[in-house]
């Protein structure tokens, strides 16, 4: 089974490409780039002109529900919801019901992502047994079974012995470490930003220190273990402040942001918006600020979307009492070519975001389309004019903040191992 | 000018002129609460549901009366003996009494935007009778009517709130309603107890102590300290809390000489106020109770379309 994609603009930034070439794809694989490719007959061709070409997208931090929790979302949708947003590989976050803090749910994952999810899905294991935060979770068994990563996502290890410890028996098995960063203490019984907007509102304020303490530990608990951390979500900046300063000292950390996080400010909960309802909160426009100069200049390594689907139910309600988090996979791409438009990023620097820099956190045989990689890749339209609407999304959940709003740039293509799995043109 | 809400949620929501109208009729309401014959044919008819989800006595009697006296038929329903003990949603309930055909419902809920939620989502009246610390407009008419009544207008005086502002639905609902008014706001409060901000709510100073915020004031208004919700982090002791930012004669005296002292009750004798202030002459913590009868009348009234009142 052969794929040939033509004429498209090829941004691969693992070998330094950006020009005309066509890709040829043969039985999964990336077999040849180049100018004018031919295919023997009967090979499927895809016309790329005027499109981008990328290394499949990866978005390394999704909340897919299942098991238990699979009213939200299932594998099956959230992995389709994924390829509507061009995204050909997801790190699915562990705190399901029951979590993946062993190998029989991991093993669980991996299987039902074999018969139902048209794109990859990675499970991401917890860092300890239940993500109570007490004592580490199997992580080689984890490992073992398909885990690219740990993480207890959703709460904070909050006992530094024990973060510390996770680091330094994860080194040594080689798997990454997803920190949600974020003192307990300082949030309280907070429910978004502490600013204006919640003096106004009258609600309960999160302040930033509430990030910034938190990352600044796991920074020097990277630093002091000589092991890498990744930090998940990043919102402040404080945060992007501090992992800058880490990095240029040689700490082996890296970090992530999200879509809604250099798209929205706190304002967007104004009229008690339970889809503007987050952890970490929305936060202020210098944040938003520090987020898109974090992304240009390379201290943020990845756009990961947190996508975490809710039923209309536990939204269309209190604010206090609303879930926290909103779907992503399907507005991920649109939202961050806008930076490009903006000129905040090039695009070279948005794929590297979007898909070589995940694959190298994860360590995942992914994010470049060199000869013999997997056939994973992304066509991106990035003229494509489209509005968001609850019936047109693929994930299971409406959560989203974007209903309504114009977006410019959609996946034409999502191909995975060879195949076309989504086709937005 | 007529009134064109269906709900009141918060001060913040409305104009000076609508403020006006509120005052206004409730002024020439009050004369039916001194009357032999405490009623009049109004609302007859209607039907206010009071709602509250969190305990309220003056609050709610007060609505209560109000409706009465216009002749609504009411019930109240509160948490304790409603069905959300068995789990049911707000807006289920909401719905459940939505389908007996009320006119108005009251509420006080103790999540901020609960009346705002509740109000996108049914087709009868909401009045906000306090959300969390978002808003008490009741209370804050109340207020400015009491003040307006003894000084005849509200533009120019000077208004201290000191306490808790963080915490306080009361604060927000005077901030907007004052400043809108053309009063100039003082706060003082324990920084820990101040939101961020707060100067971008009105025309509101932030002191840097209390008696700052009362030097020639017109009015003094002392917010309740509420030791249950505001936790311990936030003050060592209420007895230190007392000597930097409870209203004693001393520091009253610092305040213009006919200078009205308010407090949104219930008060702790002793904390926020001690009991000559709160008994003495200046006091008008009960007056303010008499004029939230008149200023709940107002809002009921108008929420149903009523007309400008005459006089």
């Amino acid at each position: 089974m052969n794929l040939l994609i033509k004429g498209g603009r090829l941004i691969d930034p693992s070998q330094g490409i950006d020009d005309n070439l066509d890709v040829l794809i043969a039985d999964g694989v990336v077999l040849e780039l180049g100018k004018g490719l031919t295919a023997p007959q009967g090979t499927e061709t895809i016309d790329a002109s005027g499109l981008i070409v990328t290394p499949g997208l990866i978005d390394m931090h999704v909340h897919f529900r299942d098991p238990g929790l699979e009213y939200k979302e299932d594998i099956g949708t959230g992995s389709r919801a994924a390829a509507a947003g061009g995204f050909t590989s997801v790190a699915c976050m562990p705190n399901t019901s029951p979590v993946i803090d062993n190998k029989a749910v991991a093993c669980y994952v991996v299987n039902k992502a074999k018969c139902e999810a048209v794109v990859n899905v990675f499970p991401v294991g917890n860092i300890t047994k239940g993500g109570k935060g007490e004592s580490l979770a199997e992580m080689g068994e984890l490992k073992e079974c398909g885990c690219v990563a740990v993480s207890d996502d959703g709460r904070p290890v909050c006992n530094s012995e024990l973060m510390r410890r996770a680091l330094e028996y994860a080194k040594g098995i080689g798997i990454a470490v997803i920190s949600h960063a974020e003192e307990i203490s300082l949030v309280g019984e907070g429910v978004m930003n502490e600013g204006f907007t919640s003096t106004e509102l009258g609600l309960k304020g999160i302040p930033w220190a509430a990030e910034d303490v938190a990352v600044a530990r796991d920074v020097y608990l990277a630093e002091f273990t000589g092991a890498p951390v990744h930090i998940a979500h990043i919102s402040t900046v404080g945060s992007a402040r501090i992992i800058r300063n880490a990095k240029a000292r040689g700490v082996k950390v890296t970090c992530e942001t999200a879509p809604h996080y250099f798209t929205l400010t706190d304002e967007a909960v104004a009229g008690y918006n339970t889809n503007a309802k987050m952890n970490p909160p929305l936060r202020s426009a210098a944040d938003v600020a520090a987020m898109k100069a974090g992304l240009a200049d390379g201290t943020i390594d990845a756009i990961a979307t947190d996508h975490a689907p809710h039923h209309a139910d536990e939204k269309e309600i209190e604010f206090n009492l609303a879930m926290n988090g909103i779907i992503g996979l399907e507005t991920s791409l649109p939202l961050s070519l806008k930076l490009v438009e903006e000129r905040c990023l090039d695009l070279t620097t948005l794929v590297k975001v979007m898909s070589c820099n995940p694959a190298k956190i994860l360590g995942i045989d992914r994010g470049s389309l060199k000869p013999g990689y997997v056939g994973d890749v992304t066509v991106i339209d990035p003229n494509k004019a489209w509005t968001v609407t609850a019936e047109k999304l693929e994930s299971k959940s409406k959560n989203s903040p974007f209903i309504g709003c114009e977006m410019k740039g959609a996946a034409a293509y999502t191909i995975v191992k060879g195949q076309v799995v989504h086709k937005g043109i | 000018m007529g009134f064109r809400h269906k709900d009141i949620i918060g001060l913040r929501d409305l104009t000076k002129e609508e403020i006006e109208l509120l005052l206004n009729t409730a002024d020439s309401l009050n004369e039916v609460n001194n009357r032999d014959i405490k009623k009049v044919p109004t609302l007859r008819g209607k039907t206010v549901v009071n709602l509250f989800y969190e305990a309220s006595t003056r609050t709610r009697t007060s609505f209560e009366i109000a409706a009465k006296r216009l002749s609504a038929d009411t019930i109240n329903i509160s948490a304790s003996t409603s069905s959300t003990t068995k789990g049911e949603t707000l807006l289920d309930t909401a719905k459940n009494v939505l389908a007996m055909k009320p006119d108005i419902i009251v509420m006080r809920h103790a999540i901020s935007g609960a009346h705002e939620f509740l109000s996108k989502r049914v087709s009868c009246s909401v009045i906000n009778a306090g959300d969390g610390a978002h808003e008490h407009p009741s209370q804050g008419l109340l207020d400015m009517l009491t003040m307006r009544q003894r000084f005849g207008t509200l533009s120019g005086l000077k208004v201290a709130i000191v306490g808790d502002i963080t915490h306080s639905r009361v604060a927000r609902s005077d901030i907007y309603g004052l400043t809108k008014m053309g009063s100039n706001v003082f706060l003082a409060g324990p920084p820990t107890m101040m939101p961020v901000g707060v100067e971008k709510l009105g025309n509101v100073t932030v002191c840097k102590d209390m008696r700052e915020a009362v030097h020639q004031a017109d009015v003094v208004m002392m917010l309740r300290i509420q030791l249950e919700r505001q936790g311990k982090t936030l003050l060592p002791s209420m007895r230190e809390y007392s000597r930097y930012f409870g209203l004693n004669q001393e520091v009253l005296a610092l305040a213009k000489e006919n200078a009205m002292v308010m407090h949104p009750g219930p008060i702790n004798r002793g904390v926020e106020l001690n009991s000559a202030v709160a008994d003495g002459d200046q006091s008008f913590v009960l007056k303010q109770v008499e004029n939230g009868v008149a200023i709940r009348m107002a809002m009921l009234y108008h929420v149903c379309g009523g007309e400008p009142a005459e006089g």
